[in-house]
């Protein structure tokens, strides 16, 4: 059993309700932190901790806390990020479904830290009843003195404010977020100013992730220096991984990121390797943006070494060889899983997504769902291949915001590892329409469990 | 005007605008648009939209653009239950297209359409956070997960009774 910090009681019976979780140790962190300690104490365990923001890029939280302007009189904001859209991430909604309260203290802390009067937790529409859960949990927590005027004595005052977005994955982007925040389309902003200077109603603004948030807790509890021990390197805590596809056990996990991602996939305490005893033919280890790998560059690097669970590891080799953690979003797809396919409906899934402000994400997303579905129909042409490439790298950096990256990515790196199968399709446009390119590309053998 | 929230509904719609500040009550307007969604029979016709703007004090066409913008905002009438069944890749791997087509089957329409008796309307839609539960559908506030045939015939059945209840 790996180390628990953020799930270890999810399964108390009643840790939604204010009085398990607080039976259960809850609220002692925040005790500490607001009775006993300054906000640059707190500040600097976040620092020492070495945390990496948990949403996507993996920026240090420390550091973006130490970057917010503080100017007198105008108010700063606290922002969580529960808009969880990455097609393969639903880490989060575990969190805030199951422990209301943790996300709460975290984010009672972070305010304390950043001095957010006013804290605001944006979480995705769809997500009525998450939305509704934690709406109870803040009035527990109110009426048990941890939110509203003066909490615990000290002075501090601070509301927490559930907010709900209406289906746009593009929010989930921090400036975007914002605009919606105020009740706007979801454009992203172009950065500078960034949001530590003028963020909410161009007031300073720290966004970060709910497991981010959460994770302040434990970094409080037994403190940073402690909470970077476990793990490796750069790739301190723990992190949450929600596992889908073609697994025995999908679920969100907990690692400490020293785990390998073969003991992941096939342990029985994790996913419980491949569904129906078939074979590993790919996975999206970080979400729907992160490059696609073969089964045999997953579980090796290119460099033949074995490929962990953490940041560094899952980025050796670049995008040439190697992914990206992400979110946590980690996508297995077996032997019968049809690459051409899956990434057409991701490139769908890009263009539905694209706000449409810049034209090589608004044109390019739409050309490349086209182009796939044309291969994928049987109709494709060798040159559609090329176009391809040409197409996602002419998004790739040109854009306002991540998303044109995070479209072209998926489309990359399924033509840079899966070209064969992209090929086959073309050659053999009615087979294709009855039949699957399997594991037939591989020059290597395909790694068959003990 | 018809349209009007009752008194239950503007206290929601109080509370709504006081978590933002003095001033910034067009930040209310996602969430105030859900509530006039809900409270006006699943759908915002022009009419809800001007509605919101008098009530936030903004021009209605600040509310027609964010309207168009968020997915979750139906446009046009739909069915009693909407069921959005999610298509993207980590739900298609785990055989979404097969309930998907069986939905159409059992209730005899397209994506997009509405069965002739107002009851259904089908929706496909792009990743809900469930991917681990998949397949899986949206309808009105909760998520239908691990759905199979039998499942699917289970749900159209149990909304059937609902809607002879409510009647
Ligand atoms: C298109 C797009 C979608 C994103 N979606 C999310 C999301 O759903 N949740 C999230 O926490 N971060 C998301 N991010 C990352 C945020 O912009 C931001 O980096 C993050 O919330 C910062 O928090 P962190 O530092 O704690 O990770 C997204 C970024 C992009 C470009
Ligand atoms: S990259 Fe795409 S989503 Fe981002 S701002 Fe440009 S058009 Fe909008
Ligand atoms: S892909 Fe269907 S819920 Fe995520």
């Amino acid at each position: 059993m790996g180390v628990k910090l953020l799930l270890e009681k999810a399964n108390v019976p009643g840790i939604r309700t204010y009085d398990v979780y607080r039976r259960e140790g809850g609220y002692v962190a925040a005790e500490k932190a607001l009775k006993e300690m300054s906000i640059e104490a707190i500040v600097e365990e976040v620092k020492k901790s070495g945390l990496r923001g948990r949403g996507g890029a993996g920026f240090p939280a420390g550091m973006k806390w130490s970057f917010i302007a503080k100017p007198e009189g105008v108010p700063r904001h606290l922002v969580c990020n529960a808009d969880e859209s990455e097609p393969g991430t639903f880490k989060d909604r575990y969190l805030m479904e199951f422990l209301p309260h943790l996300l709460l203290e975290g984010l009672l802390i972070s305010s304390f830290a950043l001095g957010s009067k006013d804290t605001y937790i944006y979480i995705r529409g769809e997500y009525a009843w998450v939305a509704q859960i934690l709406e109870d949990a803040i009035v527990e927590a109110t009426k048990n003195g941890w939110l509203g005027k003066n909490i615990l004595g000290t002075g501090f005052d601070c509301m927490i404010h559930v907010h709900r977005g209406a289906g746009a994955y593009i929010c989930g982007e921090e400036t975007a977020l914002i605009e919606s925040l105020e009740g706007k389309r979801g454009n992203p902003r172009i950065k500078p100013p960034f949001p530590a200077i003028q963020g909410l109603w161009m007031r300073p603004t720290v966004v970060n992730n709910v497991e981010t948030l959460a994770a302040v807790v434990p970094i409080i509890k037994m403190g940073g220096e402690e909470y970077a021990k476990i793990g490796v390197g750069r790739s301190t805590g723990t992190k949450l991984i929600s596992a889908c596809g073609n697994i025995n056990k999908p679920g969100v996990y907990e690692i400490d990121m020293t785990i390998s991602v073969e003991d992941f996939i096939y342990s029985d305490e994790y996913c419980g390797g491949i569904a129906g005893g078939k074979k590993l033919k790919a996975c999206i280890p970080g979400g729907s943006s992160v490059p696609i790998l073969p089964a045999n560059l997953l579980l090796k690097t290119a460099k033949g070494e074995t490929r962990y669970m953490n940041y560094e590891s899952l980025s050796d080799g670049g995008f040439a060889t190697g992914s990206m953690m992400g979110s946590g979003g980690f996508i297995i797809l077996d032997e019968d899983q049809c690459i051409v396919k899956n990434t057409l409906t991701l490139a769908r899934f890009y263009r539905h997504e694209s706000c449409g402000q810049c034209s090589p994400c608004r044109e390019g997303t739409g050309w490349m769902e086209k182009i796939l579905q044309k291969i994928e129909l049987g109709k494709g042409e060798m040159s559609d291949i090329d176009l391809l490439w040409d197409i996602q790298r002419k998004i790739e950096g040109n854009t306002i915001c991540p998303l044109g990256d995070a479209a072209a990515w998926p489309v990359a790196a399924a033509i840079r590892h899966f070209r064969d199968e992209f090929e086959w399709h073309i050659n053999n446009r009615a087979l294709s329409q009855t039949s699957n390119f399997g594991l037939q590309h591989y020059a290597d053998p395909i790694h068959v469990p003990a | 005007m018809s349209l009007q929230f009752n008194n239950e509904q503007m206290t929601e719609f109080k509370s709504l605008v006081a978590r933002y500040p003095e001033g910034k009550q067009k930040s209310a307007l996602l969430p105030v648009l859900h509530l006039a969604q809900d409270s006006f029979g699943g759908w915002l016709p022009t009419e809800a939209m001007d509605y919101v703007a008098g009530l936030l004090k903004i021009e209605p066409i600040e509310v027609y653009e964010v309207a168009t913008f968020y997915s979750m905002y139906n446009l046009k009438p739909v069915g009693k239950f909407v069921f959005e069944v999610c298509q993207t890749g980590p739900c298609m791997i785990s055989g979404s297209e097969n309930i998907i087509a069986y939905i159409q089957k059992q209730l005899a329409i397209q994506p997009g359409e509405t069965t002739k008796d107002g009851m259904f309307t089908l929706k496909l839609v792009e990743c809900l956070g469930a991917c681990g539960y998949a397949p899986m559908m949206q309808v009105g506030k909760i998520y239908r997960e691990h759905l199979t045939k039998e499942k699917v015939d289970a749900i159209i059945a149990e909304y059937r009774m609902q809607a002879i209840a409510q009647n």
